[in-house]
């Protein structure tokens, strides 16, 4: 049976580890919530580019001709794989780690790159043995536009370049505090919009200042910024989400440990009362015998 | 009227019934009323003004955008935008004077990439400054 001494330095080491949790816990909820604002700020924006782009393609006569939507035989393609840089999030990383090397496995045939955004991702993928081009880490959890600029135009100029045909992006989508979903979105080249089966098609008869190809060449850079833009904010949400969660467990298990701990020290306690009393009546009888 | 929407990527700046608007395009500033034809185009810094549904008459400054206008909406997606009566025109000036510094250094260096970021940037600093003195 632990001592009496044993079990209250488990007690103490056990309480600290509890504060520690509890304070990560309300760090990463006041981070989630300044996070998921983000997310709502942008989606508007992005929504609206969506939109103009898909006018754009219904309203201007004639083939899109911007190196951004050009479609190539894959040969060469790159994952850019979204993870945290710091651990204790649960299974936030694990999931996406999980979900990029499945996925390699099936696309095995195509040469594939890596590039990663966060420590995990690089440290992970580190041994892989598909090649790792580019690492971007050391964001701090929010979104640094000048960084998320770098990455643009670091994808952007390799598929320009014809270094990789397809890009694709591996990121963890926030739905609501609780629920996330790992998606993977096309980045480059851009899907054509539908132009088919658009309600704006009757009003084709749009006025372009100066001429499409300049409003393209002036639209698709803030696109493909905007769509990595929201897929950081969506990652960012989604890590501080799990990390509240896990944070939030452990806080849990931390008390419930507490709590054996505590009756287990209690229990010792009294029974070294009764052992002593025991003592002390048997000297007495011993005294009288 | 018409409405009009102003978005950056920070938030949705202005979602309101405006009289009118005028924009600084790609070609030189243009108007727009209600019901105006169907149009997309770039916007490049400079001053954005407009009138809303009571007749008040908002002046912004804002760098490079677009603007969409159809079934009498007028959408701007901007960079940036700043009400005039809160441009901080020390940042403004800061800026100006650091955009300044990058043109002279790129210039003595021949790049031309950074040479036109650099002038980029300093026609953004130098619209502020100006908007800001209209008011003040």
């Amino acid at each position: 049976m632990a001592t009496l001494r044993d079990v209250k330095k488990r007690i103490k080491t056990v309480e600290s580890t509890e504060r520690i949790t509890k304070a990560m816990e309300m760090v990463a909820a006041s981070k989630l919530r300044r996070a998921q604002q983000r997310v709502e700020e942008t989606r508007p924006y992005s929504k609206k580019m969506d939109e103009m782009l898909s006018h754009l393609a219904t309203g201007s006569t004639g083939d899109i001709v911007h190196p951004y939507f050009e479609e190539r035989d894959v040969k060469k393609q790159t994952v850019v794989v979204f993870t945290s840089d710091r651990g204790l999030c649960g299974s936030f990383n694990a999931n996406v780690i999980r979900k990029i090397n499945g996925w390699m496995k099936k696309n095995s045939d195509v040469e594939t790159e890596i590039v990663t955004v966060g420590k995990k991702a690089s440290d992970l993928l580190k041994k892989h043995q598909n090649p790792l081009v580019g690492n971007f880490s050391d964001w701090g959890g929010s979104l640094e536009m000048g960084k998320a600029r770098e990455l643009v135009s670091f994808l952007s100029e390799r598929f320009v370049a014809g270094e990789t045909d397809r890009i694709i992006l591996f990121f963890t989508r926030f739905l609501s505090t609780v629920r996330y979903k790992l998606v993977d979105e096309l980045y480059l080249p851009i899907a054509k919009p539908d132009v088919s089966n658009n309600e704006t098609k009757v009003n084709s008869y749009y006025i372009f200042e100066p001429t499409p190809e300049i409003i393209y060449s002036a639209l698709m850079p803030s696109y493909v910024t905007t769509k990595m833009v929201t897929a950081l904010v969506e990652s960012f949400a989604s890590e501080h989400g799990s990390r509240m969660m896990a944070m939030g467990n452990a806080t849990k298990n931390a008390g419930e440990m507490r709590q054996t701990l505590t009756l287990e020290y209690n229990k010792a306690r009294q029974g070294q009362i009764t052992k002593e009393l025991l003592e002390v009546i048997s000297g007495a009888e011993a005294l009288v015998g | 009227m018409f409405s009009l929407s102003v978005v950056t990527p920070e938030k949705v700046h202005y979602e309101l019934e405006a009289k009118s608007l005028i924009v600084p395009g790609s070609e030189g500033y243009l108007g727009v009323l209600a019901h105006h034809a169907p149009l997309i185009t770039v916007l490049k810094p400079g001053r954005l003004e407009f009138v809303d549904s009571d007749d008040k008459m908002h002046l912004l400054s804002v760098s490079v955008g677009f603007l969409e206008v159809s079934d009498n909406k007028a959408t701007i997606l901007a960079d940036a935008v700043e009400e005039a009566d809160s441009i901080d025109i020390d940042r403004a000036q800061k800026a100006y004077d650091r955009a300044q510094d990058r043109v002279t250094k790129a210039f003595e260096k021949g790049t031309d990439i950074s040479l036109e970021r650099a002038r980029k940037s300093l026609q953004r600093a130098l619209n502020r400054i100006n908007i800001y003195k209209e008011i003040n």
